[in-house]
């Protein structure tokens, strides 16, 4: 489990002022037994309109990789400062990742989306292997994934 | 310099290295089998064609790619479930799982990380790199061993596990070099070192807003062939701000998915397309045939592991352990020997235990490692050698003349020179005695005149010692008890007698093979190994230096045999024909690979004359396949000293003798080999121009006659004795 204090790297507007405005969710992501190497993976969110907000984390140590990470990598340019101290390894099939966060209460029932990038050497990409609304109604309920996401689930 | 180089990565990375080598070879066959298992698109086939048959068969399709293989997978999502398959381009069809291979993952795996992720692409990198320097150093080995690097692939000379080690090495280590230069690069790569990372263009924020535009519309699609592509991913369906992506084989674009129009598009960067070129060439994908042969010239690594490691265990036997040698470059004394057998080596132990007891500081090494830059505190240096054939340069001497004539200043500090060898020989001390000449020449001071040693013999040793003693001004007292060989007995089973009549009295003499132990035919020691050819070092009784016999019998015929013929006040000989059945004898075998019949098909031209026909008759037993053999025999009367008289006839008989010419130098006809050689001219010319080997075994005298004769008989060819002991097709075992 992997906790890290403030919110990170979601853009200012995000960021909450205190840490009264913001609470600990854990992100819990499983997937699925594809038969491939480790996963790398990004979960990032984005806004009522659809525009990039922020990156909550990166899955996956080698900067060279992350434009499989095809919808994360077209909305940042590859921006590394995006993921700067929010890295870790890539996720091996059939296990899970959990990292627990302080997130800005404004981005709970704001329209706001979690959104999972995928790829794995040799097997084909999947930007948006899931996609889940952020409410405080959704906490704790699994989402299912597309490819290799078997499922998704934030608890606050 | 260059052998620490390759020794030391060998050994330490030996393990490592294998495992990349056997990995590597296997992983070597997976692009040819995809290769030759994937059907290639019809000529013409143009990216939208084949896009249009695969959105017929799956209508949700995401995503096509080509591998360089010219294999297609398709991947698409359908109610709700992903899905994949290899496509046949004629049809757009799935013929296979689109699954990767698990056994090819996991080799990958192995081979480039050891299960062990970065840690282990780290450890694999360092393999790749010892690699690499074992490669650059043994090629330079190859070439100082050969003689120059335009004569590579010059025929090889040496025991087996050397000419294994460098046959093999001198056809494999281009594709080693290559392999482990482009591994580097590919590490370098994977941990972020170069510059050679994607850029695709930046997704266009304006896009026509439009969708449904047919395939066969999008112009960029009609015409490019897909022999260029490498992925085509469809936009999301019912996202109308999304658009098409293409890579192909020069760069990424974006098409609209309304109009069909490039909205944007961006060239592989130059290092992208080094470092793809790089790919190819290590992993063969879109190269299969060079893959392939990659991977054979890895399977060269284990066995040239293997007899790496014999060989360097064999160098550490010959020679004495030294305790306390002084490395190099804080040595005030170096102490250079040029060994042969290892007996040199012993002496030079000696020395420098007691040089070193007197405080000196000693550093001892081979002559062939003669480096006047590793030594910046030598204050003196010496030199012992042994001497090899007729003057040339025993093993551990190996290009030091050359080393020496390439000087450009030798040291200041005085050398001393002295010599091994055996006064019976007219070459006596021959190679010490030109190491001292040359170095005299290049002015190179003088410490103590040349000296030599005869015959292993610990007086002149002690004599000399104490006079280098003088030189520097200290009492040295040099006690060199020879290491004894170790010996084994055998059993005499039978002999047979010639030449009383002619005042040449020889024996066959022929042994029960003693028993080996299973380490010792592993190995090779003792009589574990041994062929015609060889030496076996016979110690007489009261005395300590043994007699050499060349052996006229291998392991595999099942008995030792040699032939002696008595000396005049001989000790070992007349011991030896005084031998009866049932007695014994302390004796040992040495290797003499230089005068092996080494295997082939090509014919022999055996010369002797003596008792020289001792292991041309071993040649000649031995010859079960039956290569031609011409067998040249000098003798003084045929009805007194014809050795193996009816052993050649019954060869010739069997097909394992194919020609006999003899010449006796009394009786009726008087000659003498060269003579025969001489009326045999053009039949010896057509068997050199067939390849032929000569091997020349006996007396002085006859071995100088007969290289006299063949330098006329082979005059008109252009050919020389001399030219064709360079290329190793003329032996002498000479006595």
């Amino acid at each position: 489990m992997k906790s890290i204090l403030a919110a990170l790297a979601l853009t200012s507007a995000l960021v909450a002022p205190s840490l009264a405005m913001a609470r600990p969710v854990t992100l819990t992501t499983t997937l699925n037994t594809y038969g491939g190497d480790g996963a790398y993976l990004v979960l990032y969110v984005t806004d009522a309109q659809g525009a990039y907000a922020g990156t909550l984390w990166m899955a996956g140590g080698k900067s060279k990789y992350y434009e499989h990470l095809s919808d994360w990598y077209r909305a940042t340019g590859g921006d590394l400062a995006q993921v700067d101290g929010i890295t870790g390894a890539s996720v091996g099939a059939g296990r899970s990742l959990k990292i627990t966060l302080d997130l800005a209460d404004a981005l709970f029932d704001a329209g706001y989306t979690l959104h999972v990038d995928a790829a794995v050497e040799d097997m084909r990409d999947s930007p948006n292997d899931i996609a889940v609304p952020l409410t405080t109604a959704g906490a704790g309920k699994p989402a299912p994934g597309r490819r290799y996401v078997a499922s998704l689930r934030y608890d606050m | 310099m260059i052998r620490t180089l390759h020794r030391w990565p060998g050994l330490l990375a030996l393990i490592l290295v294998m495992a990349l080598a056997l990995s590597g070879a296997a992983l070597s066959v997976f692009p040819a089998a995809e290769r030759l298992s994937t059907p290639q698109a019809e000529a013409g086939l143009t990216v939208a064609d084949l896009a249009g048959r695969i959105l017929a068969a799956y209508p949700g399709v995401e995503q096509i790619r080509r591998a360089p293989s010219g294999r297609i997978t398709a991947f698409w999502f359908d109610d709700g479930t992903p899905g994949a398959a290899v496509i046949d381009p004629a049809t757009g069809k799935g013929i296979a799982s689109a699954d990767p291979d698990p056994v090819k993952r996991w080799l990958t795996n192995l081979h480039r990380s050891l299960f062990l992720g970065d840690a282990g692409r780290i450890a694999m990198a360092i393999g790749a790199v010892a690699m690499l320097i074992l490669s650059v150093s043994g090629a330079m080995l190859v070439a100082r061993r050969m003689g120059g690097w335009r004569r590579w692939f010059a025929p090889l000379r040496g025991p087996a596990s050397s000419r294994i080690h460098t046959g093999i090495a001198r056809v494999a280590v281009a594709g080693l070099v290559l392999s482990s230069a482009t591994a580097l690069w590919m590490a370098a790569s994977t941990f972020d070192l170069l510059p050679d990372g994607a850029a695709p263009p930046t997704f266009p924020t304006e896009v026509s807003g439009s969708t449904g535009v047919s395939l066969a519309a999008m112009e960029p699609l009609s015409v490019i062939a897909v022999t260029e592509l490498r992925e085509l991913s469809f936009p999301y369906p019912g996202d109308a701000t999304d658009a098409f992506t293409l890579k192909t084989d020069r760069g990424t674009g974006y098409l609209d998915q309304g109009t069909g129009e490039l909205l944007a598009w961006a060239e592989l960067t130059m290092w992208e397309q080094i470092s793809e070129t790089i790919y190819m060439l290590h992993t063969g994908q879109g190269a299969a045939s060079l893959g392939l042969v990659l991977g054979v010239l890895a399977l060269g690594v284990p066995a040239m592991g293997v007899s790496g490691l014999v060989l360097w265990f064999a160098g550490r036997r010959s020679r004495p352990r030294l305790r306390g040698n002084h490395p190099a470059n804080g040595a005030a004394m170096i102490l250079l020997v040029g060994s042969e057998g290892g007996s040199t080596w012993g002496f030079a132990a000696t020395l420098q235990h007691a040089l070193t007891t007197a405080g000196q500081h000693v550093h001892v090494a081979p002559m062939s490692g003669f480096e006047p830059a590793r030594y910046p505190q030598a204050e003196r240096f010496v030199i012992l050698a042994a001497t090899w054939g007729e003057g040339q340069a025993p093993a551990t001497a190996k290009g030091f003349i050359e080393r020496l004539a390439a000087l450009e200043s030798v040291p200041e500090a005085p050398l001393a020179v002295l010599g091994f060898g055996d006064r019976s020989f007219p070459a006596f001390c021959a190679f010490a005695d030109e190491v001292g000449s040359r170095a005299a020449a290049k002015g190179w001071a003088q410490l103590m005149p040349f000296d030599t040693v005869d015959r292993q013999s610990p007086q002149d040793f002690a004599r000399w010692g104490r006079a280098l003693g003088a030189a520097l001004g200290i009492e040295l007292t040099l006690e060199h008890v020879p290491t004894p060989p170790v010996t084994g007995r055998l059993t005499l089973i039978s002999r047979g007698d010639y030449g009383a009549e002619v005042q040449a009295p020889t024996t066959i003499l022929r042994f029960a093979l003693p028993e080996a132990t299973f380490l010792q035919r592993l190995t090779g020691r003792g009589f574990g190994r041994f062929q015609a050819g060889d030496l076996l070092g016979v110690l007489p009784e009261g005395a300590d230096l043994p007699r050499f016999y060349s052996l006229a019998s291998g392991r595999r015929d099942g008995f030792v045999e040699i032939v002696v013929r008595k000396h005049p006040g001989g000790l070992c000989s007349g011991q030896l024909l005084a031998l009866k059945p049932g007695q014994t004898i302390r004796a040992f075998v040495r290797h003499n690979p230089a005068f092996h019949a080494a295997a082939g098909r090509s014919p022999l031209i055996l010369i002797g004359a003596g008792t020289g026909i001792g292991p041309l008759a071993g040649f000649i037993r031995g010859n079960s396949r039956k290569r031609p053999i011409h067998l040249a025999f000098g003798m003084r009367h045929p009805d007194s000293d014809f050795l193996y008289r009816d052993d050649l006839a019954s060869w010739q008989v069997d097909g394992r003798l194919a020609r006999l010419t003899t010449a006796n130098s009394r009786g009726a006809k008087p000659r003498h080999v060269q003579d025969a050689l001489r009326a045999e001219s053009a039949e010896l010319i057509r068997l050199v121009h067939e390849g032929a080997r000569i091997m020349v075994c006996g007396g002085r005298d006859m071995a100088s006659g007969v290289a006299e004769a063949l330098t006329d008989i082979l005059a008109p060819t252009g050919l020389t004795p001399l030219a064709l002991k360079a290329e190793g097709r003329y032996a002498e075992d000479i006595y």
